[in-house]
């Protein structure tokens, strides 16, 4: 299904009977060169990547439920490239680059909006944590401004300054952060990848692996067996659950992480606040509810569904950061399931099976990353070597000790 | 949810923290030829199992004692609880 202005037109005067779904529902073939496991965002996205920027498009994407159904759809939104460690922040600075191109290079609306990310600070020490972060980030290309306090005031007049813990100090500003459209990307990509030619199979689960003399032949589904040059796992949430068919045990645990949405406001907050000290961040969607989240429920659990002391521990977060939000009443809350790996950060790479490459462990930052994960997941699958800004995402860092450990909590994964 | 303290009884979550996969309980041989690879192994892959999951929980608003929870990771229902330093007897520790 292809777009324009014209077809727009031609539609509105008639009835809109003309338009088609947007990608093929076709059946498996036998083989392919790519089998790509799981539909969501990073899947489609490596998919796209694959065929538009290294010509392969003999490539099947594999979902067990429908495209764009896990969480891509459960995320709240939010795109920035505001990482520290040099094994991070090129890669999220490449994502962000991604994102402000995206809807040129795939003609698809995913309402992009740059609307700021700000990351309050509390004390002296957060305010220089805040200051060498914003350093690191302008190093790697990405923007950072510190704020004081009447920079955050002139910006959000309502946020309660003079909490007696937490007292606003001053914050971290990343203006081409902001929030996407999230279903749109999914779908943006799923249809630029069927326009190249790439299968894209929904409910068909992949029920195992087929591995002889340590070589990756294909995989066994509910549609019967696929046979493939190169598997590509891309499941984030379930990444132990599909591997474990592999023979792999990885350095991941998965844990549920909450969101929430209020009812539709008049416009009241134009960016994205974070409040670190209270576990609390919020943005307003385009339709008007008031997009929050905060911290895991901290155990293990594959339910995509939390517990109430969390949603207790957020809504006194956001009271406490925003004490307008009294009177504004909740409209959903939903749980995504994490793949929490043991530093925080993200693994690319190839296994110890031939022909067999992972990808995983996106903890609570998979969405912004899903362009950066696409395109050095299909680099790596195209060429047999790491993208340059993925080269640290490998699997055996532990091993070697180059873990990349943001927020340095260690093996923990319900802390980073 | 609910864990069923074998001391305490009935306590809600929220008094506990949590640590992780139970077999942290059994700590690898720091003499072993392998012991790196051990430690590894130990420190970093987890099984993560979607259904029964045994898992170390630390009561530490109460008793301050840690325990073994067998718990289902899909439904969120709490199977068995017991006392972690039962548990490590059992496989041979001294405490």
């Amino acid at each position: 299904m292809r777009y324009s202005g014209l077809k727009v037109i031609k539609e509105a005067l008639t009835g809109h009977k003309g338009w088609r779904p947007t990608w093929r529902d076709p059946e498996p073939k036998k083989s392919y060169d790519v089998v790509i496991i799981g539909g969501g965002g990073h899947g489609l996205a490596t998919a796209y990547y694959l065929a538009k920027e290294h010509g392969i498009t003999n490539v099947a994407v594999i979902e067990k439920g429908w495209i764009g159904g896990g969480n891509v759809g459960r995320n709240t939104t939010i795109i920035r490239s505001n990482y520290l460690l040099d094994g991070n922040e090129p890669f999220y600075e490449l994502s962000l680059k991604l994102w402000e191109g995206l809807e040129q290079d795939f003609n698809y609306n995913a309402m992009v909006s740059q609307r700021g990310i700000l990351n309050l600070v509390h004390t002296d020490a957060q305010r220089d944590a805040a200051r060498r972060r914003g350093n690191a980030m302008i190093l790697n290309g990405s923007d950072a401004e510190l704020l004081d306090v009447d920079g955050v005031r002139a910006m959000y007049p309502f946020l309660n300054f003079n909490n007696a813990r937490f007292p606003i100090k001053g914050g971290l500003l990343h203006r081409r952060g902001g929030t996407v459209r999230h279903d749109a990307v999914a779908w943006g990509y799923a249809r630029g990848a069927d326009l190249r030619g790439v299968d894209i199979i929904q409910n068909c689960e992949v029920t195992g692996f087929k591995i002889e003399n340590g070589k990756c032949l294909g995989v066994e589904t509910t549609k019967g067996f696929i046979g493939a040059n190169k598997v590509a796992s891309c499941v984030a949430g379930s990444s132990s659950r599909v591997m474990e068919k592999a023979g792999m045990r990885l350095p991941i645990e998965s844990h549920v992480l909450q969101a929430f949405v209020s009812e539709g406001l008049k416009p009241v907050l134009d960016g994205v606040i974070t409040f670190g000290a209270g576990h609390f961040y919020c943005s307003q969607s385009d339709k008007g509810g008031l997009v929050f989240g905060g911290d895991l429920d901290m155990y293990n659990s594959y339910a995509q569904r939390g517990n109430l002391p969390v949603v207790e521990d957020v809504m006194e977060g956001g009271m406490a950061l925003i004490p307008a939000l009294g009177r504004v009443r909740m409209l959903r809350s939903w749980g995504g399931i994490m793949d929490m790996s043991m530093d925080g950060s993200p693994y690319i790479d190839k296994t110890h099976v031939d022909g067999l490459y992972f990808n995983g462990g996106w903890c609570y930052g998979g969405f912004k990353a899903t362009p950066a994960s696409g395109w050095c997941y299909a680099h790596l699958l195209a060429t047999g070597t790491p993208h340059k800004t993925a080269a640290a995402y490998r699997l055996d860092r532990f091993r070697k000790g180059c873990m990349i450990d943001e927020k340095g909590q260690g093996a923990q994964p319900n802390l980073h | 949810m609910i864990i069923n303290h074998p001391i305490l009884g009935p306590r809600d979550s929220q008094e506990f923290t949590y640590l992780g996969d139970a077999t942290l309980i059994d700590r690898p041989d720091w003499q072993a030829e392998d012991a790196a690879d051990q430690f590894h192994d130990y420190l970093y892959l987890r099984d993560n199992p979607a259904g029964e999951h045994r898992e170390l929980w630390f009561h530490e608003q109460g008793d301050r004692s840690w325990l073994v929870v067998t718990r289902n990771t899909v439904t969120h229902e709490i199977l068995t609880v017991e006392l972690a330093r039962d548990v490590a007897r059992t496989r041979g520790r001294s405490k």
